[in-house]
């Protein structure tokens, strides 16, 4: 038995997830996608109330390279994805690594609803391709993975499962506790499930609805309880997105973090984008839904503390 | 001061006055939402835990309690008894007030008592300790299937999780921090 026991154990997993990371590549080049390298290293995050980047020299990491692949498809590029790495400060749990990998596509001429159905394809596409049955099973439960899948918003989420409606989460600053105590752990638990329409507040780089601009067309999707990827409409309109940065900014600034400087070539050219849609998914954790892990930790080679 | 980032199981902080321990922690963050720190507490007086759930910015008081070396002599009950290594004072401390502790003590293993003004609430292990396994199953050498672990039963009592090539009556070493099986013992 080797010396590092934890490690010479994830054999498996880490063939598998091997195995995962090439269908990805196939799924999306398959469907018509160019697969892209945007730097890791980059001068200014996108400001996020509650997304803080390593700082790499004056520089940062990456949180996510959005900002990058939507300057590519302001540029014309029109479908494209990426596997990339990305690194967020303390962000540590049995479902958080500081340093995770994370798969980001985005379509021309879509929007959230198509995306939905996209990612629901994928997923399933993904199962089949790494020999999955139709049903898998995660965290105790049997969860059947045949569409069409569960779809529900955040508006009937706290309806459904709480006694507290969105507003009133919102204004009593309690909805971030509220969506991890009471619904998150219901959502996904026999098919996975979309969970729709954010309050306009979370989705700093999402299109509001036209029929209602209180919500941003934006969703989570979840399987098992756990949050798995999360895509929208683009907002496409810079003066608003210079807006939407700047409020982020004063809250990170009200939370005694760091603000960051506008990311001014991508403001100057995303008035060039088209109506777009997008997602970020986890990929270590789709690794975990398909492989029945319990934690995060069983499907990478190394863990920060393990270094 | 501690911030709820530097929460971690172990971590011992006083709220409304007493002290308490953490005894689990996770990190959750619902999409585009703020970090929260789910935790568990105990009070390590009255040895109820309660569920706390705390934001990033959320400030903790250290407890800082005084630490006494002393011996673990026996158990009696769910009363264990330990002796100050300087003025070879006997004390007791009760099995809810341990917690986990409980899985590792073995006769004669010194430890920190832990005080809080004259009462002992709880103790401080090394952090690896020996114990030996009591039963577990046979491995069958060559059986390459999908078993990367199997339980076993420590001396204590204590029920854990060991590589397959573990044998009964071994000598193995636990991380009394998270409770694993670290390594096994030459003997």
């Amino acid at each position: 038995m080797a010396k590092n026991w934890p490690l010479a154990r994830r054999k498996e997993n880490l063939q598998q997830r091997a195995c995962l990371l090439r269908q990805i590549r196939e799924f999306f080049v398959g469907n018509g996608y160019v697969e892209v390298e945007t730097p890791h290293r980059i001068p200014s995050p996108a400001p996020e109330s509650h997304i803080d980047a390593v700082p790499s020299g004056t520089w940062f990491l990456h949180t996510s390279p959005e900002l990058c692949m939507k300057r590519m498809m302001a540029a014309g590029y029109e479908k494209i994805f990426q596997v990339c790495r990305c690194w967020r400060e303390r962000e540590r749990g049995s479902l958080h690594l500081p340093e995770f990998t994370l798969l980001e596509w985005y379509r021309a001429g879509g929007d959230y609803r198509s995306l939905m159905e996209e990612c629901e394809g994928f997923i399933q596409s993904m199962a089949r391709s790494i020999g999955l049955e139709q049903k898998i099973v995660f965290r105790g439960r049997e969860i059947d993975l045949s569409g069409p899948w569960e779809r529900m918003s955040v508006h009937e989420a706290f309806h459904d499962y709480t006694q507290t409606s969105v507003t009133e989460a919102l204004e009593r600053d309690l909805f971030d506790e509220i969506m991890v105590r009471d619904i998150e752990p219901r959502l996904g638990l026999e098919k996975p499930m979309f969970i729709y329409d954010y309050p306009a507040q979370r989705g700093a780089l999402a299109r509001l609805k036209r029929q209602d601009q209180s919500v941003a067309e934006r969703f989570e999707l979840y399987v098992g309880g756990l949050e798995l990827a999360n895509g929208f409409s683009e907002l496409v309109d810079a003066s608003e997105q210079r807006k939407r940065f700047q409020v982020e900014n004063e809250n990170r600034q009200s939370l005694g973090k760091r603000i960051y400087s506008m990311p001014g070539k991508f403001l100057a050219e995303l008035d060039e984008m088209p109506p777009a849609a997008g997602i970020a998914l986890g990929v270590d954790r789709l690794v975990m839904v398909f492989l029945n892990a319990e934690t995060i930790d069983e499907v990478v080679a190394f863990t920060p503390e393990e270094l | 001061m501690y911030t709820a980032s530097d929460l971690r199981k172990g971590l011992k902080v006083i709220l409304d006055g007493e002290p308490y321990i953490v005894t689990s922690f996770d990190f959750s963050k619902p999409g585009k939402g703020q970090a929260l720190y789910r935790t568990k507490l105990r009070n390590m007086i009255t040895g109820l835990t309660i569920d706390r759930t705390y934001r990033e910015g959320d400030t903790f008081e250290p407890a800082s309690l005084e630490e006494r070396a002393m011996q673990f002599l026996y158990k009696e009950g769910d009363h264990y008894h330990f002796m100050d290594n300087e003025n070879y004072e006997q004390i007791i401390i009760s099995e809810g007030s341990l917690g986990d502790a409980k899985n590792f003590l073995i006769e004669n293993l010194n430890v920190e008592v832990l005080m809080f003004g004259d009462r002992p609430i709880g103790v401080e292990l090394p952090n690896f300790v020996n114990l030996r396994v009591t039963k577990t199953e046979p491995w069958v050498r060559g059986d390459t299937s999908k078993a990367d672990f199997k339980p076993a039963t420590l001396e204590t009592g204590y029920v854990l999780r060991v590589p397959p090539f573990i044998e009964e009556g071994e000598l193995i070493t636990i991380d009394t921090r998270t409770g694993e099986f670290s390594k096994r013992v030459k003997e």
